[in-house]
């Protein structure tokens, strides 16, 4: 086993599927000889050739709808978008065939492609470069939505997502790419799609997140056990679509509290899902009502703000104290 | 220092049959007696079909759908320009081709009357279902084309069609520039029916052609009579073989009219002139060919008036197919919306079953 970031990690996934599955193909800008923005995509040039290794034109609506045509001719497209800002300009191609082809064909045709990108912020770029928007994939039927938030899973969520038979929006927290190393294992290992994970069981409140806010929030579970003697539950959605509300409403089910903790924008967000799940389904159990940590329903600031915006472990740490204090 | 010259570039124009069915022999496509019949029997099939079609929108039995009578001849013939191994990725104005491919009336009515299940029959193969985006099609075109040549089937190419409405979409302009760039088997047909509803072609672009909207793409384009069978299935075959030696795309335009209404909801009097209308229908690409037929001894009165029979005939018996189905199941949206099943979609299918079943049933709900 090797220690890996989660650029060489997600590297690994995109090596070895396409070492294994000869219609795998990469596109996407500056992903061949410059090897992505993030270095993401090193080394699969060289090894696999321009042919599946495509430096496409600048246009990220033309990425996805080829992307889509690729697919549906019998490839496995992995398109990249330079960065989540960028993404939007490909929604209408998303929204309009991807997510769609299988119910308009009746099954006749599927749409098996990854749309990744790096999302969220913590890189100190311009406009459109650290924008977490979750829910306009999200909210589209037909569309898969997968955050990894580890070097580990993005590999294994990766492998499982080009496998999938159905289009997967792959969003890679980019605060996470070099933030730390994991053990990968060499042999290509995969998580299925649409699961969430208990990462730290407890039985006094669950903490539900996703992506970069995992590591903050697990921080702020900590240190808020640590002074209060308290067992915190973090669960780790992994996937926003299709959501795994099973997980979510065992686990809260069991300990009676709940706090979500996400980037986004607070109205519409994935929170406000995850709280009507509970609602239906967990609501004579709550002993408290459930908290969402967000970010404000403002356009995303430049990065000279970033800070003060994006939830931090003390944000996080006093929802938590809040709700366990609640009677 | 002088400007000079770096390049200049001609449109070019085709046109194999005149609208008075005169033919221009040194550019009539090598197609057998057979085929030549088969052409135009596809074409009458459309006519009918899109006109009984009309009528049944008229009595409430199928919904709304756009007319292509006087567009049979630009989609019909590339149809038949294609085999079976190439694609072919229409958008919502191409009956005739469609049926060319093999797609059965009735499923054109379903699809219309508010059923998925229309966009399925048998002899699918590598035709795509409807695509009412207006241009967005046209990428997909492109990606198929580039899984064509990367999977090394040099037998297979991609026909795409769209409206002239679709030239001002940034998606063809995106298409045809990684058509060119990865000189993909890819051939743009552009319906150039004159209208985009209201919108005339003039106040759609102020280019003089829309076939010269390749030259930027430095790829072939030519201007289509599209009411011309045999020019229409003359440039695709053309655009095709190219295509398929590794000549990469061809933009098509071909001009031809939309002789109805932009779709059933739709009032064609208040943008456009009778006359204008009635000129058209002086260039019917149904009448031209069947001179032409008549010319070369393949089709008398009498046997017009039996294939007319015939066609009439399939295009009730289409309907009485179309009528007879009720098999459509009411849950079917949520098998499709992923390959694999998720407990989350599973618990809504039931609870949209239980609804469903206190309303009365799938009957009680018809849209």
């Amino acid at each position: 086993m090797a220690k890996l970031n989660m650029v060489q990690a997600i590297n690994l996934a995109l090596h070895q599927e396409m070492e294994r599955d000869g219609t795998v193909v990469v596109l996407g800008e500056d992903v061949g000889l410059d090897e992505g923005v993030f270095r993401v995509t090193a080394g699969l040039l060289t090894r696999f050739g321009e042919a599946r290794v495509i430096d496409t034109p600048l246009a990220e609506a033309a990425i996805v709808g080829t992307s889509i045509g690729m697919a549906l001719g019998g490839l496995r497209p992995v398109a990249e978008m330079q960065f989540d800002g960028f993404s939007y300009l490909s929604i209408p191609q998303l929204e309009g065939h991807a997510s769609r082809l299988r119910a308009r064909s009746q099954g006749q045709r599927t749409v098996p492609m990854v749309l990744r990108f790096p999302y969220g912020g913590g890189v100190r770029a311009l406009e459109h470069h650290s924008e977490a928007r979750e829910v306009l994939y999200a909210h589209v039927p037909g569309l898969k939505v997968v955050i990894p938030s580890g070097p580990r899973n993005a590999r294994a969520l990766l492998v499982s997502a080009i496998r999938d038979p159905d289009p997967v929006v792959f969003m890679e927290p980019k605060a996470l790419y070099r933030a730390f190393k994991e053990e990968v294992p060499e042999q290509a290992e995969a998580l299925p799609l649409g699961q969430a994970q208990v990462v730290k069981e407890g039985r006094d409140l669950t903490l539900v997140t996703w992506g970069a806010m995992l590591h903050r929030s697990l921080q702020a579970a900590e240190e808020v056990d640590r002074r209060r003697g308290t067992r915190t539950e973090v669960v780790d959605l992994l996937s926003l679509a299709p959501l795994d509300g099973e997980t979510v409403v065992n686990s809260v089910s069991r300990t009676g509290r709940a706090v979500v903790v996400q980037e986004s924008p607070q109205s519409y967000g994935p929170a406000a899902e995850i709280i009507a799940r509970l609602n239906d389904r967990a609501l004579d159990r709550l002993e408290a009502p459930v908290a969402r940590v967000s970010g404000f329903d403002v356009v995303t600031p430049y990065f000279g703000r970033e800070k003060a915006y994006i939830p931090d472990a003390a944000r996080v740490a006093r929802a938590l104290e809040h709700t366990l204090d609640y009677r | 220092m002088p400007l000079s010259d770096l390049a200049s570039f001609q449109v070019q124009r085709l046109q194999v049959l005149d609208q008075d069915g005169k033919l221009d022999q040194s550019l009539e496509p090598d197609l057998t007696r057979a085929q030549k019949l088969a052409l135009y029997r596809a074409m009458l099939l459309a006519r009918e079909g899109d006109q009984k079609a009309i009528k049944l929108q008229r009595q409430g039995r199928i919904g709304t759908f756009g007319p292509s009578t006087g567009q049979e001849a630009a989609s019909t013939a590339p149809a038949f320009a294609m085999t079976e191994r190439d694609w072919f990725v229409g958008a919502f104005r191409e009956l005739g081709g469609w049926l060319a491919r093999g797609m059965p009336l009735e499923n054109f009515l379903w699809f219309h009357n508010g059923w998925e299940e229309g966009s399925v029959f048998p002899s699918l193969g590598r035709t795509l279902p409807v695509n009412i985006i207006v241009g967005s099609q046209t990428l997909h075109a492109v990606g198929l084309a580039y899984a064509m040549k990367l999977r090394g089937e040099q037998d297979s190419a991609v026909v795409a069609f769209f409206g002239d409405g679709a030239t001002s979409q940034g998606d063809f302009h995106e298409a045809l520039n990684f058509a060119s760039v990865w000189q993909a088997p890819v051939v743009f047909i552009c319906q150039n029916n004159q209208w985009a509803i209201s919108l005339p072609v003039g106040k759609q672009t102020h280019s003089r052609t829309l076939a010269q909207k390749a030259i930027a793409y430095d790829m072939p384009g030519i201007q289509v009579d599209g009411n011309d069978a045999l020019a229409m299935f003359r440039a695709t075959q053309e655009a095709l073989a190219r295509a398929k030696a590794g000549g990469g795309p061809t933009l098509i335009e071909a001009v031809t009219y939309r002789l109805m209404m932009h779709t059933t909801s739709d009032d064609p009097t208040k943008y456009r002139t009778e006359a204008e209308v009635q000129e058209w229908w002086q260039r019917d690409p149904l009448k031209r060919f069947r001179l032409y037929l008549g010319a070369q001894g393949l089709l008398d009165e009498a046997g017009h008036a039996a294939l007319e029979a015939e066609v009439k005939a399939e295009v009730e018996a289409a309907v009485a197919r179309f009528e007879a189905r009720r098999d459509f199941k009411p849950d079917a949206p949520f098998d499709h919306v992923f390959g694999t099943p998720h407990p989350e979609l599973e618990g809504q299918r039931k609870t949209f079953l239980r609804e469903l079943a206190q309303a009365g049933g799938p009957e009680a709900r018809h849209g």
